[in-house]
C-alpha cells in the first residue's frame, strides 16, 4: 500500500463515503409501513450531514401539490410559524415560535451542532415571534384578512387546543390557560398556569405538542428528549421522551406513555379515543436508521427510547443498559423512513377532498440533516382503513427544496372548517392552504 | 564547553527551541488525562467522564498542533536537529501521536458508550504510547542542547 492509497483510505473514512454498511443503494421505501427494513447500525468517522441552507420562497413560488389540487399562501412574512390550529368558526390560529436560548457547551461537539441548527433555521424571519396570530377570512373568499395578534410574549409555544371556554397553550416550560371563546379576537384575560412542563437549561427538544381527549377532560402533552440517546445522563430526562397526561382542572400530571424520543402531532383519531403521534427517532446510526414513525399510543406503554428502537433492537451506545425495559418495548405502528423529522399530524376530517382521503393522515415532515441524501421536506398522506394506516405514503405537498437549499420546511398540519389542508412552513415563514382544484 | 555545540545554530532555532520545550508537554499531559477519563467512563458509564475526555483530547490536539508547527520551524532552522536519527524519530513519533489523537477526537464526538468502547479507548492508548515514546527521545534532542549552551554562555 503506497502513501496515496493510504491517504485515500483516510479521506474515505473521514468523509464517510465508504461506510462498511454500503447503504448507498438502500431503498428507503422498504421503511414505510408496519415492518420496516432495518440495516445494521453504521457510522462514519464524522456524522454524515447534509444541512439545507434556507433560501426562502421567491415571489410567486409555491410548493407542488398533486393534480386536482391547488395551493396558495394565506399568510406570508411571518416569523417562524410552526403550528396551525383551525377553529370551528373558520378562524385559524397560527403559532409563531422560536427557542432563542442556546444549549450549554458541554462538549466540543456542541459548537458543530449549533452551526448545523443555525444553518438549518437561518433566516427564520426577523420579526417578533413567540406569539399566536388569528387569521380570519371575513368575506369568505378563502383568503384571510391581515392577521391579528391573539396572544403575545409566549415562551417558545407549540401546541394549542381549545376546550370549552379555554384556550390552552403549551409553552416550552408550562401549560397555560387563557379565557377564550371561539369567535373572540382577543383572549379574555391573563394566563393561568396549569402546570410546569420539563424545560431547564438544556431543553434540547423544546416543542411541546398538545391535544385534548375527545371529552375534553384530559390534556396530552408530547415532551421530547433532552438528548440524542441519553448522552446527557438520565438526570436530564425527567418526564421527557414521554407523553404526559394532564388534568386541566387540578394541574395533576401523569406519564401516559414512555420511550418516545420526540413525540409531536398528538391527535385523537376522529370518532375514537385512540391517541396518535408522530415520533422523531434517534440519529447517528447511519442514513437509514432509525425510521421515524407514526403510532397509536397505548396507555402505560414503553416505545424503546433510549435503550432500544423498533421493539427490541438494542442501542449499544446507551449506558446504563436496561434489558428489562428493552424486553418491554413495543413496536410502533407505521415507519415513515429515516430522518424525515415528522412534526405535524392531522387526520382528514373534511369532505372537500376525494373519498380516499377521509380518515387518512397528513404528516408534515420537516426534513433530514443526518443523511447525505435528504429525506422528508414534504407533507405526505397515508390512507387509513378501519382506523389503521394502510399502503405506502403518497407525496402530497412537495418541492420545499430548491437545489442545495430549502425554500421552506413543513411543520404543523391541520384540516380547516372548509376541508382544506393547512400547512405551517417555519423557515419559509408562510402558511399554505391546499384545496381541490376548482376546475376538477 | 561540550563538543555538542560544534554545530552552529541559527537565531530562529534559539527562539523556537525553548518554545517547543514549553509547548510539547501540554498535549502529552492532556492525552494521558484523556485516557484516564476514558477508563473512568468505560468503568462507570457516567457521561461526565466522556465530556472530560472530549475536551482533553480536543485541547491536547490544539496545543499539539501548535507544538508541531514550532517543531517544523525548528527542523527548518536547525541543522543540529536534522542531523542524525534522533530528531527524526522524535518528529515521527510525535506526529503519529497527533494523527491518532485527531482520529480519536472524531471518534469521541459519538454519542454514548461507543465513543469510547472499544475504538476510542484503543486510540487513546495508542496515542499516549506514541506520545510517551516521543518524550523518551526528547532528552536526547539537540533542542535541549541549545538551552544548555545558552546557559553555559551566560554563566
Amino acid at each position: 500500500m503506497n502513501a496515496r492509497t493510504l491517504l485515500a483510505a483516510a479521506a474515505c473514512i473521514a468523509l464517510g463515503a465508504c461506510s462498511s454498511g454500503g447503504h448507498d443503494n438502500f431503498d428507503k421505501s422498504t421503511q414505510y409501513g408496519p415492518d420496516p427494513q432495518l440495516p445494521e447500525p453504521s457510522r462514519a468517522l464524522l456524522p454524515r450531514m447534509n444541512v439545507s441552507k434556507v433560501v426562502g420562497w421567491a415571489q410567486g413560488e409555491t410548493p407542488t401539490v398533486p393534480q386536482g389540487f391547488e395551493i396558495e399562501a394565506i399568510a406570508t412574512g411571518l416569523s417562524n410559524p410552526r403550528n396551525v390550529y383551525p377553529l370551528p368558526n373558520g378562524d385559524l390560529l397560527v403559532v409563531e415560535s422560536k427557542k432563542d436560548a442556546k444549549e450549554p457547551l458541554e462538549r466540543p461537539k456542541r459548537m458543530v451542532m449549533d452551526w448545523v441548527e443555525a444553518k438549518a433555521h437561518g433566516g427564520s424571519g426577523g420579526g417578533p415571534s413567540n406569539r399566536i396570530l388569528l387569521l380570519r377570512d371575513s368575506n369568505g373568499d378563502g383568503k384571510p384578512d391581515a392577521p391579528s395578534v391573539l396572544v403575545d410574549h409566549l415562551n417558545a409555544p407549540f401546541g394549542v387546543v381549545v376546550v370549552g371556554d379555554a384556550l390552552y397553550v403549551a409553552d416550552t416550560d408550562a401549560l397555560l390557560r387563557y379565557p377564550f371563546k371561539v369567535g373572540d379576537t382577543k383572549v379574555g384575560g391573563e394566563a393561568t398556569k396549569v402546570v410546569d412542563l420539563p424545560a431547564g437549561a438544556i431543553n434540547h427538544h423544546w416543542t411541546k405538542s398538545l391535544t385534548a381527549s375527545p371529552d375534553g377532560s384530559k390534556l396530552y402533552v408530547g415532551v421530547g428528549s433532552n438528548s440524542n440517546i441519553l448522552e446527557r445522563g438520565p438526570g436530564a430526562e425527567m418526564n421527557r421522551a414521554d407523553i404526559l397526561e394532564v388534568d386541566p382542572k387540578t394541574g395533576g400530571l401523569d406519564v401516559f406513555a414512555m420511550g418516545l424520543r420526540n413525540p409531536n402531532g398528538l391527535t385523537f383519531y376522529p370518532g375514537s379515543d385512540v391517541l396518535w403521534t408522530v415520533v422523531n427517532e434517534r440519529d447517528e446510526l447511519g442514513p437509514d436508521l432509525v425510521p421515524d414513525y407514526m403510532t397509536s399510543v397505548k396507555r402505560g406503554a414503553f416505545y424503546g427510547w433510549p435503550y432500544s428502537y423498533w421493539g427490541q433492537h438494542e442501542d449499544a451506545r446507551v449506558r446504563p443498559q436496561r434489558p428489562d425495559l428493552v424486553k418491554a418495548a413495543i413496536k410502533p405502528d407505521y415507519g415513515l423512513s429515516s430522518h424525515v423529522a415528522p412534526l405535524g399530524l392531522a387526520f382528514y376530517t373534511g369532505s372537500a377532498f376525494p373519498p380516499q382521503f377521509r380518515g387518512g393522515a397528513f404528516i408534515g415532515e420537516h426534513g433530514s440533516w443526518n443523511r447525505p441524501e435528504r429525506n422528508g421536506y414534504k407533507v405526505v398522506f397515508i390512507r387509513f382503513e378501519n382506523g389503521k394506516p394502510v399502503g405506502q405514503p403518497m407525496d402530497f405537498v412537495t418541492d420545499f427544496l430548491k437545489g442545495d437549499g430549502a425554500r421552506g420546511r413543513p411543520v404543523g398540519v391541520a384540516v380547516d372548517k372548509a376541508g382544506a389542508l393547512i400547512v405551517a412552513d417555519d423557515v419559509g415563514n408562510t402558511v399554505w392552504r391546499v384545496t381541490p382544484n376548482a376546475a376538477s | 564547553m561540550a563538543e555538542v555545540i560544534t554545530l552552529r545554530e541559527s537565531g530562529v532555532a534559539r527562539v523556537t527551541a525553548p518554545i517547543y520545550l514549553l509547548l510539547f508537554p501540554i498535549p502529552v499531559v492532556l492525552f494521558i488525562a484523556a485516557l484516564v477519563a476514558d477508563i473512568a467512563y468505560a468503568k462507570s458509564g457516567n457521561i461526565m467522564w466522556l465530556n472530560f475526555s472530549e475536551w482533553l483530547i480536543a485541547a491536547g490536539f490544539v496545543f499539539g498542533a501548535l507544538a508541531a508547527i514550532v517543531l517544523i520551524v525548528e527542523f527548518i532552522a536547525s541543522r543540529a536537529i536534522r542531523t542524525g536519527t534522533i530528531g527524526w524519530t522524535h518528529l515521527v513519533l510525535f506526529f503519529a501521536a497527533l494523527v491518532v489523537e485527531l482520529f480519536n477526537m472524531f471518534f469521541h464526538t459519538r454519542d454514548g458508550f461507543t465513543a469510547v468502547v472499544p475504538v476510542g479507548m484503543a486510540l487513546s492508548i495508542i496515542g499516549v504510547l506514541l506520545a510517551l515514546a516521543a518524550v523518551g527521545t526528547l532528552f536526547r534532542l539537540p533542542v535541549t542542547w541549545v538551552v544548555h549552551r545558552r546557559a553555559e554562555v551566560m554563566s
